[in-house]
C-alpha cells in the first residue's frame, strides 16, 4: 500500500509512459487484454494445481474442513431449504396447469422430478451457493489478505494454501452435493404439496409414475453435476479471494467478480454437462 | 539505552545474520531496488528507514524469502535464499520472528490460541505444557489478562503486542519488525519501544526495524540503514546519521517539504496547464 | 476449542440431513431398488390375476366407483397360469366387497396412469385377506387398440387400402 503512493513520488516518467499505450489504436489494447485474460486462466490453473496438492496435507487436520463443511454447508441450509420448497411449489403448479391440458396429469411426479434431478436442483442450488457461501469465502479469504494474515501464517512457517484455502475448497465441496440432495428432497415434497393435496393428483400415482420413470443415471447426472458445480465454485471463490487486491476496495471487487463468475460458469457447465450426459 | 557499543562497522561479515547484497528488484518494470546493500549484525537493533514507498516491506519480503532478487544475493544464517528449497526456506522461517504493521492476528480465534498457532503447528507438545508456553509470552507483553479476547477487542497497541506474543513464542533468532510505530498513541507506542529492546537485550535476539519515525528508532537502534530511490544512501549509528551533511538524509531526519525527495508529482509546466496549453 | 460443540452438531446435523437426502434420491426414485413405503393405512391384502396389466405400476390406486380404497403393493409373474399377478391392500374400513367382485384396470385419462378399478359382485360373502379376485380384466394397451383399429378399416374398405396392408396384423 505504502510503495504505491511512494511510487507516484519517485517514478517520474509513469504519466507519459501510460498516455503511449492510449495514443495507439485499440486494437493493441484488445490484444493486451485477451493476453492478461490468457495469463489469468493459467494463475487459475497453477493456483487450482496447487491447491488441489494441498488438499492431501489438509486432510491431516479434519477440524479446519469440518468448520468449513458447516460455514459453506450448514449456514447455507435454511435459504436452500426455502428456496428448494418454493422451487418445487411452483414446478408443482405449473406442471400441474401444463399436464391438465393435456389430461396427463399423472405425468406430474415424473416431470418435477426429472426437472429438479437433473437441471434445477444442481443450478439453483449452485447459484444459491455463489450467492451466500461463495461470497463469503472470498470476502474472508480476502480479509485475511487484506490484513496480512497470509503472510502471516507464511512467514511463520504455514502454508496458507494448506491451512486457509484446502479446508474451504473441501468444504465447499463436499457441502455442494449434500445441499443439492436437500434441495430437491424439499422441492420434491413441495410439488406434492401442491400437485396432491391442493390439486388433487393422487398420491400413490404422484410417487409411482415418478419412480417408473426415474432411473439411477438421473439421480447420478444431477449428482456429478453438483460435484463438478462444488469444485468450480468453491475454486473462483477461494482464488478470487486469494488473489485479492489488499484493500476494502479489492475485497468488494474480487466478491463481486465471484458471484459474476460462478453463475456465468454455472449456467455453461450446466449446459456442457448435458451435452455430456445425454 | 542510549549509550551505544563502540559503533559496530557491519564489515565483519562472519556475524552478519542477514546479509542483502546488489540487489535489484522491479515491479511491471518499475525499479524498487537498484543495488541495495545491507547487512544485519547479530545481537544488534538495525533499523532501516525511509521515505515511504521506498520498497521497506519489498525487503521484508525478500528476506523472507516471499519473493526473490531479480539480481543479487540475499542471504540468512549464511544460506543463500535463493538455493534454498521449498523446506528449507520453511525451516529458515521458523528461526525468524516477524511483527506485521497491524498484527495480522488471525481473526477467528481468541488471543491465546492466536499465540499458540505456531506452536500447534509446528510442534506436537501437550496442551498444559503450550498454555504454559504461550501464557509465559503473554505475560511477558503483559497481556497475560486478555488471552480470553478475540482480536476484534483488541487496540492497536494490544493487538500489536500480541503479534509480538506471537511472534516470540517459537523463541527465534532474529526479530523483524515492519513500521511496530504506525498509527500508535504515545503510551502504547513508549511500550512497543520498550519491548523491543527487552526482547533484543534479554533474549538476545538480533532485531530489524523498518520504521520512518527518525526519533523513535534512533533512541533504540545499534545502526541505521536509511533508504531512497532503491539504494542505500546512508548508513551509520543515530548519531552518524544525524550529524550527516547530506541533503536527502537532513530532509529525512528534520521532516523538511522540500528537498532531494520533491513535494510535487512530476507534472506538467504549471504556468501552461494553467492557461489550457495542450502539454 | 471450547465453543465449538454447537458447531459441530451443527455441521453433524447437515451432513446427516444431506446423506440421508441422497439416499433418498438413490433408492426412492429409480424404478430399480428396495423401497421403504411411508404410510401403512391398515388395510388386508387381496391378489388378483390379469393376462396383461400395461403400464401399472407399484403404488397406483385401487378404486371403487371413482373413490380410491386402496392401492397396489406388490406385482409379480405367476409361472403356472402365466400370469401377472397383482397384489391389492385394501383400506380396512372398506371390508364388505363382494367376493364376486370385477377388477379391471383402467386409465387415467388419455395418457395418464393407470389404475385398478373394482365394480361390485352380488354374493352376500365378501374379500378378506390373502382372498383372489377372480374376474379380471386386463389392460387395454393403446396400441393395440389402435391396430384393431387400423385392421378392421383396411378390411372393410377392400384388401387394396395402403394404409392397412403395412400395419402389422394379429
Amino acid at each position: 500500500m505504502t510503495e504505491s503512493a511512494g511510487a507516484m513520488v519517485s517514478e517520474g516518467k509513469r504519466p507519459p509512459r501510460e498516455g503511449e499505450p492510449q495514443a495507439g489504436p485499440t486494437r493493441r489494447g484488445s490484444r493486451e487484454g485477451l493476453l492478461e485474460g490468457i495469463r489469468k486462466a493459467g494463475v487459475t490453473a497453477i493456483f487450482f494445481a496447487q491447491l488441489l496438492a494441498a488438499c492431501v496435507p489438509a486432510l491431516s487436520k479434519p477440524r479446519l474442513i469440518i468448520a468449513q463443511i458447516y460455514n459453506a454447508g450448514a449456514r447455507s441450509l435454511i435459504i436452500i431449504m426455502l428456496s428448494g420448497l418454493f422451487t418445487g411449489m411452483v414446478l408443482g403448479l405449473q406442471g400441474y396447469g401444463l399436464l391438465h391440458r393435456f389430461g396427463s396429469e399423472a405425468a406430474l411426479g415424473t416431470a418435477v422430478a426429472l426437472s429438479l434431478l437433473k437441471e434445477l436442483g444442481p443450478v439453483l442450488t449452485a447459484l444459491l451457493f455463489a450467492g451466500r457461501a461463495g461470497t463469503a469465502l472470498t470476502s474472508e479469504i480476502g480479509l485475511m489478505r487484506a490484513t496480512d494474515q497470509l503472510t502471516a501464517m507464511e512467514v511463520m512457517a504455514v502454508d496458507p494454501l494448506r491451512y486457509v484455502a484446502a479446508p474451504r475448497f473441501l468444504g465447499g465441496l463436499i457441502a455442494m452435493p449434500l445441499l443439492t440432495a436437500i434441495f430437491i428432497v424439499i422441492g420434491l415434497f413441495g410439488a406434492q404439496l401442491v400437485g396432491v393435496q391442493m390439486m388433487g393428483v393422487d398420491r400413490g400415482i404422484f410417487w409411482s409414475q415418478m419412480q417408473s420413470a426415474v432411473a439411477l443415471k438421473d439421480v447420478t447426472e444431477g449428482i456429478v453435476k453438483s460435484l463438478v458445480f462444488g469444485a468450480v465454485l468453491s475454486l473462483i471463490a477461494v482464488n478470487e479471494g486469494y488473489h485479492t487486491d489488499p484493500t476494502a476496495e479489492g475485497v468488494g471487487r474480487a466478491t463481486t467478480r465471484t458471484v459474476v463468475a460462478s453463475s456465468v460458469l454455472t449456467l455453461l457447465l450446466d449446459y456442457v454437462l448435458t451435452a455430456v450426459f445425454l | 539505552m542510549a549509550d551505544l557499543q563502540s559503533t559496530p562497522q557491519p564489515s565483519a561479515e562472519t556475524d552478519a545474520v542477514i546479509d542483502v547484497r546488489d540487489v535489484h528488484y522491479a515491479v511491471d518494470g518499475r525499479p524498487i531496488f537498484a543495488g541495495l546493500d545491507i547487512r544485519v549484525r547479530r545481537g544488534l537493533i538495525t533499523a532501516v528507514m525511509g521515505p515511504s514507498g521506498t520498497g521497506k516491506t519489498t525487503l521484508l519480503r525478500l528476506i523472507t524469502g516471499q519473493i526473490y532478487a531479480s539480481r543479487g544475493h540475499v542471504s540468512v544464517f549464511g544460506r543463500e535464499i535463493g538455493d534454498m528449497g521449498r523446506a528449507e526456506i520453511y525451516a529458515t522461517r521458523k528461526r525468524m520472528g516477524m511483527l506485521f504493521q497491524n498484527g495480522a492476528l488471525l481473526t477467528d480465534v481468541d488471543v491465546f490460541d492466536n499465540v499458540a498457532f505456531p506452536v500447534r503447528e509446528h510442534t506436537n507438545l501437550p496442551e498444559p505444557l503450550i498454555r504454559t508456553l504461550v501464557l509465559t509470552k503473554l505475560e511477558a507483553v503483559g497481556l497475560r489478562g486478555a488471552a480470553h479476547l478475540m482480536p476484534s477487542e483488541l487496540s492497536g497497541g494490544m493487538a500489536r503486542r500480541v503479534a509480538l506474543a506471537r511472534a516470540i513464542v517459537m523463541d527465534p533468532e532474529v526479530l523483524i519488525y515492519d513500521e511496530p510505530f504506525v498509527g500508535l498513541d504515545p503510551i502504547s507506542l513508549g511500550v512497543i519501544l520498550r519491548l523491543i529492546k527487552q526482547m533484543n537485550d534479554a533474549l538476545g535476539i538480533t532485531s530489524v526495524v523498518v520504521s520512518h519515525d527518525v526519533h523513535e528508532i534512533a533512541t533504540i537502534a545499534d545502526y541505521s540503514y536509511l533508504l531512497s530511490e532503491g539504494k542505500v544512501v546512508a548508513a551509520g549509528t543515530p548519531a552518524q546519521l544525524a550529524a550527516s551533511d547530506s541533503a536527502t538524509v537532513r530532509q529525512f531526519m528534520t521532516g523538511g517539504a522540500e528537498g532531494p525527495v520533491p513535494f510535487h508529482y512530476p507534472a506538467a509546466d504549471y504556468a501552461s496547464e494553467l492557461l489550457g496549453e495542450p502539454a | 476449542m471450547r465453543a465449538n460443540r454447537s458447531l459441530e452438531i451443527g455441521t453433524g446435523l447437515f451432513v446427516l440431513f444431506g446423506l440421508a437426502a441422497l439416499l433418498f434420491l438413490t433408492t426412492q426414485l429409480p424404478s430399480s431398488g428396495f423401497k421403504f413405503s411411508f404410510k401403512r393405512t391398515p388395510g388386508y391384502t387381496v391378489t388378483a390375476e390379469f393376462g396383461n396389466i400395461g403400464q401399472l405400476k407399484v403404488g397406483a390406486p385401487v378404486s371403487m366407483a371413482g373413490v380410491r380404497i386402496g392401492d397396489v403393493t406388490k406385482i409379480g409373474f405367476d409361472s403356472n397360469s402365466q400370469r401377472a399377478e397383482v397384489w391389492l391392500r385394501i383400506y380396512q374400513r372398506f371390508n364388505q366387497i363382494p367376493e364376486d367382485s370385477f377388477a379391471s384396470i383402467d386409465t387415467e385419462g388419455l395418457l395418464g396412469g393407470q389404475y385398478i378399478s373394482i365394480s361390485p359382485g352380488g354374493l352376500p360373502t365378501y374379500l378378506k385377506n390373502g382372498s383372489q379376485i377372480q374376474e379380471t380384466q386386463s389392460a387395454l394397451v393403446l396400441e393395440n387398440l389402435i391396430n384393431k383399429f387400423f385392421a378392421n378399416y383396411a378390411n372393410k374398405s377392400g384388401s387394396g387400402g395402403q394404409g392397412g396392408s403395412k400395419e402389422p396384423k394379429k
